[in-house]
């Protein structure tokens, strides 16, 4: 009774600060002009935009200037290593041993002194040359620093095993869900004689999903899994894994699929082999577009705050912002899961041996 | 008159949502009937509606 007294309390205070805090502002924006309106939605796109990308620096708050260079790694006639202050968020040209380079849509190009960029009126693309990149970039430094979180945490809880059979603190947490993975995704898709091969990396794909995504959600203003490049890489080492260990069966299954008539085997057979690209690939966008979409939407609304000038509308913005929060705290799990899943799933049709038939 | 692609992409998201909508309510119904069986239900369900989570989102990257 009184949990939920506070909570009302709270909630009200949330949602009218507002008008007290910004009671005059109200009326300077009644007085704004159509410009600065489309102003505010441009701006709030580029923001969307850049959220989205990948970058050479790591800023925390933009503008409260928590921000630190990070090392730019390129080949081009030889190893060009520097710090990406260099470039000033890509308003200069930066210098490196006698060549010049210049960021451009997020892409680094070889140029001259000026910084000059020409654009081929066909492809519309610069004609300046792309050097290899290489460059520790912010989405690279989060996987650096979560993998050494994860490798240290899960180190301390298996060895906090050799002291006896119940886990240290982080531990208790974590088992129920080492176990989870175990015997809800791992058994009952791969079968009881295969599984345990593919723990291991069944496990580390699971955390390492989870973790990012949950990172995503902080406001340390990271998105790895919604880079596809990283979405990529996991689904290119789930269809290795599967290729790799698979049994005679499995290839059977999809050259010649036992136990239909043979016309309907040669029409099987390339639908079967396309499948066997489709599925990684369907992992790959799965995830990228479920948290790609989670985060537009999540700085939509946000944006949204500051389109509307009416307090009413601002306040249910704030408040479905925050239900969205919680939601994408659900859908976090749930594609760390569902990717861990489907992965298990081809493990499992891989290995599977078809005494039945 | 040429259709602009992104409302083939509409009708695929359109027809995605069904596919998911008919699924979580027959896993709903099923579940009412099989309180015993939820965990196993719940799974199945999750599978088959990433799987067509998957055709919609493909069909929106291939627009966008």
């Amino acid at each position: 009774m009184m949990g939920k007294k506070l909570l009302i309390l709270l909630l009200m205070t949330v949602l009218s600060s507002p008008f007290i805090s910004n009671a005059s502002e109200a009326d300077t924006t009644q007085t704004t002009t159509n410009n600065s309106e489309v102003a505010v939605k441009e701006g709030i796109k580029k923001y969307i935009d850049h959220h989205l990308e990948d970058s050479y620096d790591f800023s925390i708050w933009h503008a409260m200037g928590f921000e630190f260079p990070l090392p730019i790694i390129l080949i081009d006639e030889g190893l060009h290593v520097f710090s990406s202050s260099k470039f000033h968020h890509g308003e200069s040209v930066a210098e490196s041993n006698g060549k010049y380079y210049t960021i451009y849509h997020s892409k680094i190009y070889r140029t001259d002194a000026e910084g000059t960029i020409t654009i081929d009126e066909t492809t519309h693309h610069p004609t300046q040359v792309k050097p290899l990149n290489f460059s520790i970039t912010k989405n690279v430094t989060s996987i650096f620093i979560f993998s050494l979180i994860i490798f240290l945490l899960f180190r301390s809880f298996a060895k906090s095993y050799e002291k006896g059979p119940i886990p240290n603190k982080i531990g208790r947490f974590l088992e129920p869900l080492v176990i989870f993975v175990r015997d809800e995704i791992a058994r009952p898709n791969i079968g009881e004689k295969h599984y345990r091969r593919y723990m291991g990396y069944l496990l580390t794909v699971f955390f390492f999903i989870w973790f990012l995504n949950l990172a995503g959600m902080t406001p340390l203003g990271i998105g790895v899994t919604n880079n596809i490049a990283v979405t990529f890489c996991l689904a290119i080492i789930t269809f290795l894994i599967t290729q790799f260990t698979s049994n005679k069966s499995y290839w059977g299954h999809i050259f010649w699929m036992p136990g239909v008539p043979v016309p309907m085997k040669i029409i099987l057979a390339p639908i079967e082999l396309l499948g066997v690209f489709i599925k990684p690939f369907a992992l790959m966008i799965r995830l990228f577009a479920n948290m790609t979409a989670g985060h537009v939407v999540m700085m939509s609304l946000i944006g949204l705050l500051y389109v509307f000038t009416n307090w009413f509308a601002r306040g249910a913005f704030l408040g479905l912002t925050l239900f969205l929060s919680i939601l994408e705290l659900l859908v976090a799990f749930l594609q760390a899961y569902i990717f861990t899943m489907l992965t298990a799933l081809y493990f499992g049709g891989a290995v599977a041996e078809h005494d039945d038939h | 008159m040429e259709i602009p692609a992104i409302v083939g992409a509409g009708l695929v998201v359109i027809g995605a949502g069904i596919g998911i909508g008919r699924i979580g309510g027959s896993a709903m119904e099923a579940i009412a009937r099989q309180p015993e069986a939820t965990n196993k239900i719940q799974t199945a369900m999750l599978i088959a509606a990433a799987l067509i989570e998957g055709i919609g989102f493909a069909a929106l990257f291939a627009v966008g």
